[in-house]
């Protein structure tokens, strides 16, 4: 079969069981964007390139499958970056394709060139520069195995224009020769063993359930292992729905923000096992005092994981889809009813500083993360932006559902969640996607509401508006003498710019007017924006400070305290 | 510490930006970088020379290993190997002085390989401690240019029935 460089790409595309792409034309994929109309592929115009990145980044962690962006060369190209970067720290599956100069004027700063490869090279898994059509099949064969296997990552395709049009005899291969990717493929039985016998000694155990729970899809696995060996579960944000929420076991998100009784209880643990997780600086603090008390293993399917932020005294080097199914039969039945009775006081603890339940007519952002849980029961996915709400979406919105929430959690990207929302809604059609947001971070990618508009898409947006940075505004509060320097933040009427792209748009500044909003915005069938104008400095808390152990947390006040 | 690695990795542009924008970006301490064609067609071969500690070194090799395009990565710093270095070094040498310099290149089996008016150019191979000392030597005299490979390794066979590794 001859075809053009462009039409070996979408041909390719839909081998790979590519069923819709987000991007943004130009004249370097002049080529690319005529040939698609001949393919049976949806393609999602984004307003703005980053967008696209991001929308397929969120495509990808809705549904598993690998996402697809596409942008021109130059300023298209680098606009990808930070979706790039934001699915790279993430490990999440995307391939990008951008145009590049023609061959023959590629090093001479010709009109929209930029080295992408070279600029991305630290941000992507791999990347290639295409510039003979014969390999473009093979290239785009390697690129969707490295994006979605073993660890996966983004990578990218910078494909010159000439090769787009140029014509080849088109075979696609069935596999890939890459002598210098393996995934893990040694024995690890031994370890699995040893791991065991660690978990049947422990007395205090705890198990930090990571993103590798999920991007493996092991959350039925998790649940079992979790049920016989009695062994409390703490997440990380992007472990969120590796358990349910709803689950005894599950203790919820630690860290930073996370829940106290977790950050106390991997304090007081005597075996600390990682599935999937980095041992980010957000989960650990400094590392030399996180867990002083534990034995650590660490099952990652990266070996560059281990020990790389905290020494692990078991590796495990593993894929969890083999890890966990050897594990269970391995451990013990155990129930831990002193370790579980000392967790649930600090639960209890939490529970009187809950603010949901305080008297106040203020309007809260936990009593409206809160409130869309309540009316969702959950059973939605949530896309949440990152910052202050990002944190009270963690820990108000309970979680019960697997893939039920995505977020930037490494690259921690403000204006990730509209765009991802979109990719996670055309990944998920038949599913209700929330975006939690708040109003700085929204108008980083506001202009993806006319996306929204254009694809008709059902997004339901809530603004948690308070006309600040927030976060930024709680750390100057906390720990710059409460000078708000670069945080007050005005924005537009959002139900009205909401209006202006034909989308349902409410404000919310009354407490009552919550419950009702959301009624409204799930009963119509089109995107809604609720703007929360949520009260200005609402803190996030538990908090610990940067630089001090996870124990050391600044709580909120006690309420019944507060009240008496 | 010193650590010695060997890397093995495929012959495509960017292969060596891959690389270098590895230890860049990883803040790791290079000392030295050689890299050159390989037995196999198409392969490169880098010997890389860097200090650290053992889990610095380790975080290497897996970096490393996690390039698509490198194939193989050795820590050759605790085996008995090869460790070879190439120097050109063009120092002053008036009439006064040619011939002594000639005889400590001797010594150092070094060889003269450009003579001119004002200076010799001098070749040494060898452990970089023997390139060292012929450069202490050579620096009263005023060394006007220094080219250095960095650091070649390879790991030495080891002797049927002894273990031991013969040094040559």
């Amino acid at each position: 079969m001859r075809l053009t460089g462009a039409q070996i790409v979408w041909e390719s595309l839909v081998r790979e069981g590519v069923e819709t792409v987000f991007g943004i034309s130009g004249g370097a994929v002049i080529h690319l964007y005529h040939a698609l109309p001949d393919y049976p592929i949806h393609h999602v115009l984004t307003r703005h390139e980053q967008g696209a990145a991001h929308a397929a980044d969120g495509y990808a962690r809705a549904t598993g499958r690998v996402g697809v962006c596409i942008a021109t060369s130059g300023p298209g190209a680098t606009n990808l970056v930070t979706g790039l970067a934001t699915a790279y720290m993430d490990s999440s599956p995307v391939v990008a394709f951008t145009g590049q100069v023609a061959t023959g004027v590629i090093g001479t700063d010709a009109f929209q060139e930029v080295d992408i490869t070279a600029i991305t090279l630290p941000v992507t898994k791999h990347n290639y520069l295409v510039t003979d059509v014969r390999e473009l099949p093979t290239v785009i064969k390697e690129a969707f195995h490295i994006a979605g296997t073993g660890r996966p990552g983004p990578v990218l395709i910078d494909i010159a224009k000439d090769v787009q049009a140029a014509e080849t005899d088109y075979v696609y291969p069935e596999g890939v020769y890459l002598p210098g990717y393996t995934l893990p493929e040694e024995d690890a039985s031994e370890q699995i063993r040893q791991a065991a016998q660690m978990l049947n000694e422990a007395q205090r155990p705890v198990v930090i359930a990571g993103h590798g729970v999920v991007l493996a899809g092991v959350e039925d696995e998790l649940l079992e292992f979790a049920e016989k060996s009695g062994i409390p579960i703490v997440t990380t944000l992007l472990g969120i729905g590796a358990m349910p929420e709803t689950h005894q076991l599950c203790l919820g998100m630690t860290g930073m923000h996370g829940e106290a009784c977790t950050n106390l209880a991997l304090t007081e643990a005597d075996l600390v096992v990682s599935l999937g997780s980095r041992f980010d600086d957000r989960i650990t603090g400094p590392v030399g005092q996180f867990a002083p008390q534990a034995r650590i293993i660490h099952v990652d399917i990266d070996p560059a994981e281990i020990d790389k932020n905290v020494p692990a005294d078991l590796a495990v080097v593993g894929d969890l889809r083999d890890v966990l199914p050897a594990l269970i039969p391995e451990i013990e039945k155990r129930d831990h009813p002193e370790w579980l009775a000392r967790i649930q006081e600090w639960r209890d603890e939490t529970a009187k500083r809950d603010i949901v339940g305080k008297e106040t007519d203020d309007l809260l952002p936990q009593f409206v993360m809160r409130q869309i849980w309540h009316a969702t029961q959950g059973d939605v996915i949530v896309v949440s932006d990152v910052g202050q709400n990002q944190m009270w979406e963690a820990q108000y919105f309970v979680h019960h559902r697997r893939r039920g929430l995505l977020s930037s959690g490494g690259l921690g990207t403000m204006g990730f969640a509209l765009p991802a929302a979109i990719g996670a809604q055309l990944g998920c059609p038949d599913e209700q996607v929330w975006v939690t947001v708040g109003d700085g971070g929204f108008q980083m990618n506001i202009q993806e509401l006319a996306t929204v508009a254009q694809e008709k898409l059902p997004l339901k947006i809530a603004v948690l508006n308070n006309g600040y940075l927030g976060m930024v505004r709680q750390w100057q509060q906390l720990f710059f003498e409460a000078r708000y320097s670069g945080t007050p933040l005005l924005g537009p009427d959002f139900a009205q710019v909401a209006k202006a792209y034909g989308i349902t748009g409410l404000t919310v500044r009354e407490k009552e007017q919550v419950g009702p909003a959301i009624a409204q915005a799930m009963d119509t069938d089109g995107p809604v924006l609720i703007d929360f104008c949520i009260v200005q400095e609402e803190n996030v808390y538990p908090m610990v400070a940067p630089g001090a152990p996870v124990h050391d947390m600044i709580r909120r006040p006690d309420a019944a305290d507060e009240q008496g | 510490m010193k650590y010695t690695l060997v890397a093995l990795m495929e012959n495509k542009p960017g292969v060596l930006s891959r690389v270098a924008g590895l230890f860049r970006r990883r803040n790791y301490n290079i000392e030295s970088l050689s890299v050159g064609h390989s037995e196999t067609p198409n392969i490169s071969r880098m010997t890389i020379v860097l200090h650290g500690d053992d889990r610095v070194v380790q975080q290497v090799v897996k970096q490393l290993a996690k390039l698509i395009n490198v194939t193989e990565v050795l820590d050759v710093s605790s085996q008995p190997a090869v460790f070879r270095e190439l120097a050109l070094i063009k120092v002053k040498a008036g009439p006064g002085v040619r011939s002594e310099i000639i005889e400590l290149a001797n010594i150092f089996r070094a060889r003269v390989v450009d003579v001119g008016a004002a200076s010799l150019t001098v070749e040494i191979t060898g452990p970089e401690t023997r390139v060292n000392s012929l450069i202490g030597l050579l620096n009263p005299y005023g060394i006007d240019e220094l080219a250095r490979t960095g650091r070649v390794a390879m790991v030495r066979e080891m002797n049927d029935n002894s273990g031991q590794a013969a040094y040559l």
